[in-house]
């Protein structure tokens, strides 16, 4: 019983290009209960993982997802042809205070960074690595921004939670102000 | 002004006082407020020198720095309650914020990015939708780049005061000969470039070039290790 459910969902994170989450395939499967779907994927998680296989399931973008590991990423690159992915500094901590300090504005970002931020905004917009989630209530009703599921899925991020804790000033190797 | 480009400072007045917190090895909870304000006018100067439009950011942060200055030659008032903080708080707390947001910046860089590192299903057709195209990179950052710059001026040039207006050579044709002087090569030294150049102007117009080029993402600056000799490639030679 179990064991073909497994196998069912399992089909469908091997067709799904996107990462599936486990209310989309309780929608597929109405018949199941959702915490048994949950059970399931999480099962098949560590399974795919005890296998040692160049692949595994990763929980991605409030989903699961098939991805190879990171060791096979030159033969990878070399069957695309692709350049490997660049953000350069500025969009990356462009992206980090985004994502840090959402929702967002454009003020808050360049206060941080000093400088003029809106041609950097428009490519994170452009790349779906950032989207508008409405106006804020000042004047000028600024634009705020947030991060998307994209980029959670681009950063191999669960949820926005599982974000890196900001580090203590301390271990950034900067002395705190005498007591 | 014959400069056609327009570069953008694309790091801001927090990266520069970064830059010289770290080259001159200074715990930022005490910083020497007037080295440091000395030395970040000398930067305002060189930017100014090489037509880089200075942000008015860059114009805040040198008249916050000389207000701190200021208020540190006064004496202290006992009693003053108001006045008891340290008044290069007033920058020490943003570079803190700064700093903190630059590591997490870092930390996500390292992660196991998706069409760099691991890869989805069906990754051939949309593997170029990633967001490798079109952004510039600096691995070097534009400090660094500079200081390289002001050395092998320093030594071509000794005592030379950087304030005057490149007219004679063009941008985009020292763009032309970086780019030619890089065809079949893997790399190329920074400091090769100007090996050539005959002149201040022409030593600037290759400089800028060189930043042009940068932005534009046809080549990268990078070092192999960190305080390393900076080097230069085309960015079609990765693949």
């Amino acid at each position: 019983m179990s064991n073909s459910l497994k196998l069912i969902i399992e089909s469908l994170l091997f067709a799904a290009s996107e990462p599936l989450a486990p209310r989309q395939i309780h929608a597929l499967l109405p018949g199941n209960d959702l915490k048994e779907i949950k059970d399931v994927l999480q099962e098949l998680k560590n399974e795919y993982e005890g296998m040692k296989r160049s692949f595994t399931i990763k929980e991605v973008a409030k989903g699961y997802q098939f991805r190879t590991l990171p060791r096979y990423r030159p033969y990878i690159s070399r069957m695309l042809s692709t350049t490997p992915t660049r953000l350069s500094r500025a969009a990356l901590e462009t992206l980090a205070i985004i994502a840090y300090k959402q929702p967002a504005i454009r003020q808050e970002v360049e206060r941080l960074r000093g400088v003029d931020v809106g041609g950097i905004l428009r490519v994170l917009l452009k790349k779906g690595l950032i989207r508008i989630v409405g106006r804020k209530r000042l004047p000028g009703r600024p634009i705020i921004y947030g991060t998307t599921g994209r980029f959670l899925e681009f950063f191999d991020l669960k949820d926005l939670s599982s974000l890196p804790t900001l580090k203590e000033i301390e271990e950034l190797g900067v002395g705190e102000e005498e007591p | 002004m014959t400069f056609e480009t327009r570069l953008e400072v694309f790091e801001g007045p927090l990266d520069l006082l970064l830059h010289l917190i770290k080259i001159n090895e200074i715990d930022i909870s005490d910083i020497p407020v007037a080295t440091i304000t000395e030395q970040y006018l000398e930067y305002l100067d060189l930017l100014r020198a090489l037509d880089i439009n200075v942000a008015g950011d860059f114009l805040v942060m040198a008249s916050t720095l000389m207000h701190i200055k200021s208020k540190m030659l006064l004496p202290k008032q006992e009693g003053d309650v108001e006045e008891i903080e340290d008044p290069r708080m007033e920058i020490v707390r943003p570079l803190m914020e700064y700093m903190q947001l630059r590591e997490a910046a870092h930390e996500l860089a390292t992660r196991d990015i998706l069409y760099r590192d691991v890869f989805k299903r069906g990754s051939e057709t949309d593997g170029k939708r990633g967001v490798e195209e079109d952004i510039n990179t600096a691995e070097v950052s534009l400090y660094e780049l500079m200081d390289a710059f002001k050395k092998v001026m320093k030594r071509r040039y000794p005592g030379i005061v950087l304030r005057f207006r490149a007219e004679t050579w063009s941008v985009k044709k020292k763009m032309v000969e970086i780019m030619k002087g890089l065809k079949g090569k893997e790399h190329f030294y920074f400091r090769d470039l100007f090996s050539g150049n005959t002149s201040i102007s022409e030593m600037i117009a290759t400089f800028l070039a060189l930043l042009d080029l940068m932005k534009n993402g046809a080549i990268i600056v990078f070092q192999d290790k960190v305080g390393g000799d900076i080097k230069l490639k085309t960015l079609k030679a990765e693949a």
